[in-house]
């Protein structure tokens, strides 16, 4: 067979496993210190109400049938040798979803001895789900944002949900001299 | 001797669990299909919060500790708030009180509808997970109502509760008890009559009530051995002194016995709710309290949906405290595993496990290492979970 026809197949494959991989992603998820909250709202989504398994997720129990790493908590150090197995783990393509506040940032967790306090720190992230915790919609949302950016073929980008947030009021420190 | 030594083979289970509340590692030492030991490792998700509450002030600390636990976090909350105040001599308005009491039972019902579902998901009855799943959406929907969050109300605040209860919110409510009582009703029946969910709780993993006192067992695990230790009742606090609770006791103490326990106070609570909703006294809802809290120390004890939540807080006259100490009702009961699990088949444990509600869920890994000649095989929570569904078909 010619290297061009071997390339053509290569692609309809890939188109393939992309469209898949689209329509019915596999999702695991891993605490990495968290207090809980984001894992019950994760759970939910898997429940009546919500039941995101007719939208064909799946949350999937071994990271090597996974496609995308939902991963909730501020990274704790006992967690972190386990979170980067975990993530290692799966296969290519992987994609990253840190759900709740402290896996962005460390949350009130943040500058507590035993916590990184970012996700990105130990692992690349691709959604960000800010709340404490963030509704189970607000999960959904996150995940349709990495399907609708993989149809594109890009990476998501940072998208404005509501353009009415209030300003931050910000503490005038004194300084020193005062 | 050393031929029968060798049948024998360790099964380390965890601790990469993410799903609830404390992540434990656990060793089972299997004879055949027996568990003949067990013991247990915890610590994955110390994250230091109490030395964190040391560098911060109270109120700070005040959303801190809500977040020790997700499924909890107003019991965490409610019992800092009942020690500062100890300390600082405050007392919150009657109708604050009230308004604690109705959160707390409010978060024990979506607690125990949570355990339920999760139980019932490792029995392999997953028709009753998403039901009891379904129904918990009703309590989430008045807790949102009510506080404006899901899963961290921040219904207290240091001299008081934030959140008020009008009388269009106190019909919902009402009427969504009614609800929910009917539900509780359909559970019960299910739970004492389905041969098949009776098959893997009656008679499994009995805990008599001298073994539960002497490993120290607390809430819904020990009254269902019969052990009187339920702190609503045995030292009131907050509104709990307004609006007494009736203890629910059992004296089988297996698992089936702490499945009764625990629907049985869920009647409890619609009972409470629906009682402070009548009987709440129009009022202030705070009280004011001074930001430095005079030294000295200060134990405060209440019943989380878990059993007893025990804090010790000790104050140096500044705005921040100088130590803070927290002992969570799950931690007694992990105790109790190791000695339930012996005599028990493998086949068992997902649902022992679940039995004290230690918020033990999907996808907890899991390693089986076989004895010298045999390769190590690898199972996962899942795995354990279809091996338990599977032995019992």
């Amino acid at each position: 067979m010619s290297t061009d026809s071997e390339n053509f197949y290569a692609q309809i494959v890939n188109k393939l496993k992309n469209w898949a991989r689209i329509n019915s992603p596999w999702a695991i998820h891993f605490n990495s210190g968290s207090c809980n909250g984001c894992d019950i709202e994760i759970l939910a989504t898997l429940t009546p109400r919500y039941d995101v398994e007719r939208l064909g997720i799946k949350l999937q129990g071994s990271p090597r049938h996974a496609d995308v790493l939902i991963a909730t908590g501020p990274v704790t150090l006992q967690a972190l040798d386990r979170l980067i197995r975990v993530y290692e783990q799966m296969p290519d393509p992987k994609y990253v979803i840190a759900v709740g506040s402290c896996a962005l940032s460390g949350g009130v967790f943040d500058g507590c001895y035993s916590v990184i306090g970012d996700l990105n720190k130990v692992i690349p992230v691709d959604v960000y789900v800010p709340g404490c915790p963030p509704r189970p919609e607000a999960i959904i949302f996150g995940v349709v944002q990495l399907l609708d950016s993989l149809k594109k073929g890009k990476k998501p980008t940072k998208i404005v949900v509501s353009n009415d947030v209030p300003e931050l009021i910000i503490e005038e420190k004194s300084n020193g001299n005062n | 001797m050393t031929e029968a030594k060798k049948e024998k083979f360790i099964v380390p289970i965890g601790p990469q669990h993410p799903a609830l509340k404390e992540p434990g590692n656990f060793e089972f030492t299997v004879d055949g299909e027996i568990v003949t030991d067990a013991a247990v490792r915890l610590g994955f998700v110390h994250r230091g919060i109490e030395k964190a509450c040391e560098n911060r002030n109270y109120t700070q600390d005040l959303y801190l500790l809500e977040r020790v636990c997700g499924i909890c976090s107003h019991v965490h909350a409610t019992a800092f708030v009942l020690g500062v105040e100890k300390l600082a001599g405050v007392q919150a308005p009657p109708r604050a009180e009230a308004i604690r009491v109705l959160a707390a039972e409010l978060e024990r019902i979506h607690s125990h509808l949570l355990w339920f579902g999760v139980a019932a998901h490792e029995a392999g009855f997953d028709t009753l997970f998403m039901y009891t799943w379904r129904d918990r959406e009703v309590v989430m929907d008045i807790l949102e109502t009510l506080s404006g969050s899901r899963v961290h109300y921040s219904v207290n605040i240091l001299g008081g509760v934030k959140i008020d209860v009008d009388q269009k919110l106190s019909d919902l409510i009402k009427k969504d008890m009614d609800f929910l009582e009917e539900r509780t009703e359909y559970y019960m029946k299910v739970v004492t009559t389905d041969d098949t969910f009776l098959g893997r709780t009656r008679g499994i993993g009995t805990l008599s009530k001298d073994r539960a006192k002497l490993l120290g067992a607390v809430g819904p695990t020990a009254r269902a051995s019969g052990v009187k230790r339920d702190i609503r009742v045995n030292a009131p606090y907050s509104g709990y002194k307004e609006f007494p609770v009736k203890m629910v006791i059992d004296q089988t103490g297996d698992l089936e016995a702490r499945f009764v326990v625990r629907l049985k106070e869920l009647y409890e609570s619609y009972r409470l709710i629906r009682e402070i909703l009548e009987k709440i006294q129009p009022g202030e809802i705070t009280t004011r309290i001074k930001r430095k809290i005079p030294e000295g120390e200060v134990i405060s004890r209440v019943e989380a949906p878990r059993g007893e939540l025990f804090y010790y807080i000790k104050s140096n006259g500044t705005e921040m405290p100088d130590r803070v100490k927290v002992r969570t009702p799950s931690l007694c009961n992990w105790g109790t595993i190791t000695d339930v699990a012996v005599g028990h088949k493998l086949a068992d444990m997902p649902m022992l496990l679940a039995g004290i509600d230690p918020c033990f869920s999907c996808n907890d890994r899991m390693v089986e290492i076989r004895s010298d000649s045999q390769p190590s095989q690898m199972m996962n929570w899942d795995g354990l979970r279809k091996y338990g569904i599977e032995y019992y078909r």
